[in-house]
């Protein structure tokens, strides 16, 4: 796959993204895990190939996450359309490991919600490793609802904080 | 730590002059026939509450132990009392502010005609005076006001810096004397203090006593902490930590200051609890997206697994007898709550109401169990019977959750979220009856409470 094409794949699916949003695109990102290069060496351009930044410039500003439904963790079709996205990313960029962190929404309880976003981080990884990504390069953590990132108690923000967000941690 | 080093001791042998103190100190005399002893009688005093006069304590002489006066050491330990006994529900404490202090030797011989102008039908009186070696002796004394009789009469000696011990002591025997219940004031909590945004909350384990007093905080929040529980001898908590961005279950020594992992196999471990002898840990491991239940002894070894159906699998709750274990399963669909004997045999849901049941909590008593019930838009407290029947709402409110119970079975701890960009955690109570609930005073905002044994 040329870098062209993967250019316009990512127009169109951040299009998408967008559409899929509505009116408000959440900025707020989770904190960074150890190990994290958020900086210094810069690469051609400031962007550090292979960096969480250079993830992010590629898979445009919601492409490092797919959302869910109440209760649920099936990948559904935009959720397939995200990760083939990350996938050729990944693939670029073998010798880079993700952390997958799985999320829900507030309306859960402690225990369950961190069982349910680790089913949410896997059921992403299966994805990505059925499209040939080494399983051995992504880690599941479950923040369960400890970490959200809409922070409103609406329907809006819990359909963004049921999530599961690839993160790049380093080579 | 110190004060799980405390020694309480009835005076027995170390003051001869008071013999006959001690004597009935240690074997508490029957309640007369009209004292109420059952659950449903209980409920009705809690709309009427009894008045209780608890003036501060008197003291013989004033002096200073280990930098704490006694004569504010009585006015303190009067407030614990009073405190403990508003927080129960079932009496309305008058003093120590606003009632007249009393002295010496009114101690044991007070002036009911006092008293009674006041409408307290009962009276609590004691001293606070200094012991041998450093230490202080506490007497606590409850009075019928009307009959003239005393009710309760005991005595500690102990070191200073635990005196609110001697309070919680004493207003376990005011309470034990007149409910027929079992005492739960001197008893301890472990609970996760929380800070900072929503997004980005700063979570650290932390105990206190059951009334929210000696804090302490223990870890200082760099790894995110949940779900604390502590050890039935309060040595140990064992809780969740995010320590090198993983879920693991660790042990933590708080005298020793350090933890442990309880096992480590690479996947996530979540959801600790205690067995009632504080031998074994169950557990919930998340292996490809599947949770399950384990159950591991408390050194270590190799886990048993007591799960094995497709879903979540969480939490659990030992029966007090520690031969069943209460759990959550999402099998049928969504989560419910499950029994199973501890070798993972003969599970069986239990919970068939509307909406999804979760964190189901054993009574100590064995007659219930509590649970947070998610449906119609809210989080709600309830209990129900070990095979389901009888489920009853304890709460209303908007997110209720994972209820703790008292060491008495009578009260339970939970905590209570609100709405919103700057929705806060704070941990609350209420009693068997529902009715009377109140909020814990914590220093910062609080989840995950854990209520842990009366202390011996």
């Amino acid at each position: 796959m040329t870098i062209r094409k993967s250019t316009a794949m990512i127009a169109a699916i951040t299009m998408l993204a967008v559409g899929a949003c509505a009116k408000k695109t959440p900025n707020v990102l989770p904190p960074a895990p150890d190990g994290v290069d958020g900086g210094g060496d810069s690469g051609y351009g400031g962007v550090v190939p292979g960096s969480q930044e250079d993830f992010l410039a590629s898979v445009g500003a919601m492409g490092d996450r797919i959302f869910f439904g109440f209760d649920q963790y099936n990948i559904d079709a935009e959720d397939m359309t995200t990760l083939r996205t990350q996938a050729q990313w990944l693939q670029r960029n073998p010798a880079v490991r993700v952390t997958l962190e799985g999320h829900a929404d507030e309306r859960g309880t402690r225990d369950y919600n961190i069982a349910l976003g680790e089913r949410r981080a896997n059921a992403a990884k299966n994805y990505l490793a059925s499209l040939g990504i080494d399983p051995s390069r992504i880690n599941v953590i479950s923040y369960g609802k400890e970490r959200p990132a809409e922070l409103g108690s609406t329907e809006e923000a819990y359909s963004r904080n049921r999530r599961a967000v690839t993160v790049v941690i380093g080579r | 730590m110190q004060a799980l080093l405390v020694r309480i001791s009835l005076f027995a042998s170390a003051l001869g002059a008071i013999s006959a103190f001690s004597a009935l100190a240690q074997t508490p005399p029957a309640p007369p026939a009209d004292t109420p002893r059952t659950a449903e009688v209980v409920a009705e005093v809690s709309n009427e509450r009894t008045v209780i006069a608890v003036p501060s304590f008197a003291t013989s002489s004033v002096q200073s132990v280990a930098g704490l006066r006694t004569d504010s050491l009585g006015r303190q330990i009067a407030e614990v009392i009073s405190a403990n006994l508003e927080r129960s529900g079932l009496y309305q404490p008058i003093g120590p502010g606003g009632v007249r202090a009393i002295t010496r030797a009114e101690v044991q011989a007070p002036r009911f005609a006092d008293w009674q102008a006041r409408n307290a039908e009962n009276v609590v009186h004691g001293f606070v005076d200094a012991g041998s070696n450093g230490s202080l002796v506490v007497g606590c004394y409850l009075y019928d006001t009307a009959l003239g009789s005393e009710l309760v009469r005991k005595g500690f000696e102990i070191q200073p810096a635990d005196w609110r011990r001697a309070a919680h002591k004493c207003a376990d025997a005011i309470y034990s004397r007149l409910s027929g219940e079992a005492p739960f004031f001197d008893s301890r909590i472990a609970y996760i203090a929380e800070s900072g945004p929503k997004g980005n909350r700063i979570k650290r384990l932390a105990i206190m006593d059951s009334d929210g007093g000696n804090h302490r905080f223990i870890t200082n929040g760099q790894a995110l902490a949940i779900s604390p529980r502590f050890s039935p001898d309060y040595k140990k908590i064992v809780y969740v930590s995010y320590l090198n961005n993983r879920v693991r279950v660790f042990i933590y020594d708080v005298a020793a200051g350090t933890q442990k992992l309880v096992t480590e196999s690479g996947n996530a471990t979540f959801a600790p609890r205690w067995s009632p002898d504080g031998k074994q840990i169950l557990y919930s491991m998340a292996v490809g997206g599947n949770t399950d239940i384990y159950r591991i002894s408390a050194d270590g070894g190799t886990p048993v697994r007591l799960t094995t159906a497709p879903g979540i699998d969480v939490g659990g709750s030992f029966s007090p007898d520690g031969r069943k274990i209460v759990f959550e399963s999402d099998r049928s669909g969504s989560q419910q709550i499950y029994t199973m004997n501890i070798d993972g045999s003969d599970q069986r849901r239990i919970s068939f109401g509307g909406g999804r049941y979760a964190t189901p909590e054993w009574s100590p008593r064995g007659d219930l169990i509590a649970f947070t019930r998610m449906g119609g838009g809210e989080f709600r407290i309830g209990v129900m019977t070990p095979t389901g029947g009888g489920v009853r709402m304890l709460t209303n409110s908007w997110q209720d959750e994972a209820p703790t119970w008292s060491p008495n079975g009578r009260v339970l701890q939970f905590f209570r979220t609100t709405p919103g960009r700057e929705g806060k955690s704070s941990i609350w109570q209420v009693d068997l009856t529902g009715v009377n609930l109140r909020r814990l005073p914590t220093p910062q905002d609080g989840s995950d409470p854990s209520w842990g044994p009366v202390l011996p």
